[in-house]
């Protein structure tokens, strides 16, 4: 029931690794790092792999990262999103306007 | 109308801390009562939802206060009933910023809270929201078993 976060730097670009839920109480800090990391680089990369569960908590989170990202013309994406997670994006439309890429199946 | 059931309460602070716990509850029960995998998850995303939007409103007054979560076990179905007896949810609000998204409203106007209740409504069979004394979200999920191969040869068998 925890979120853990960890990047990884390359240059102008980072990727943001997630591992565990995301919901009301791990959003905050989610959101807190996420949008830094905008700030101090030209391309951030979300890792979605080991993210088994996800709420609108976490919707709210990527579109405030796409929001300020697009502002400051920078490129946001996720990456390895398992079905159950992808699904929400999918259910609200968000897959139209997030970046989504490599979906992958199963987890737990 | 007198259908056996199991039923099951408990009481949290109106705290995000303990959305995990409602959810890793009701994934336990779900999953004693025989709901599939991609149900639970469903189960899961409508009930921290739903508690979500409690503890959100709860965190403006003073003193966060309680969310009752009761589930209600069927033969058929599992009913969730989440309420908020301090009446800080504002029903109005949440009604208006329901909605999937939609792609005339650019990015920048985009809600960041708005899918709570829109999520709930896309993935539970029925719900109900009564804003007396408080708002109570009741919900419901049905246990649709998979019936093929139950029934000749069941009868078969008792014969």
């Amino acid at each position: 029931m925890n979120l853990h976060i960890d990047d990884h730097n390359e240059g102008q670009s980072s990727i943001l690794k997630l591992s565990g839920e995301i919901d009301a109480y791990t959003a905050p800090r989610l959101k807190e790092h996420l949008l830094n990391l905008i700030e101090d680089n030209q391309e951030v990369q979300v890792d979605m792999q080991q993210v088994n569960y996800m709420d609108s908590t976490g919707l709210g989170v990527f579109i405030s990262a796409l929001k300020t990202s697009k502002e400051a013309n920078k490129t946001f994406k996720l990456v390895n999103l398992q079905e159950n997670v992808y699904r929400l994006f999918n259910i609200t439309g968000l897959n139209e306007v997030i970046d989504i890429e490599n979906t992958v199946r199963g987890g737990m | 109308m007198n259908e056996p059931f199991d039923f099951i309460e408990m009481k949290v602070p109106a705290k995000s801390d303990y959305v995990g716990v409602a959810r890793l509850t009701a994934s336990g029960l779900a999953n004693r009562m025989g709901f599939s995998y991609e149900e639970i998850e469903d189960l899961k995303v409508a009930i921290s939802e739903a508690i979500t939007n409690t503890v959100k409103h709860a965190y403006t007054e003073e003193g966060a206060g309680e969310v009752t979560i009761g589930f209600g076990l069927y033969e058929d179905r599992m009913e969730v009933m989440i309420a908020d007896y301090g009446g800080s949810f504002n029903l109005k609000s949440i009604k208006e910023s329901i909605g999937p998204y939609n792609e005339d409203i650019p990015i920048s106007n985009m809600k960041e809270g708005g899918f709570g209740l829109f999520l709930i409504d896309a993935l539970m069979d029925k719900v109900e929201i009564t804003n007396n004394n408080g708002v109570i979200v009741l919900m419901t999920k049905y246990l649709f078993e998979n019936e093929v191969g139950r029934s000749d040869d069941q009868v078969s068998t008792t014969q």
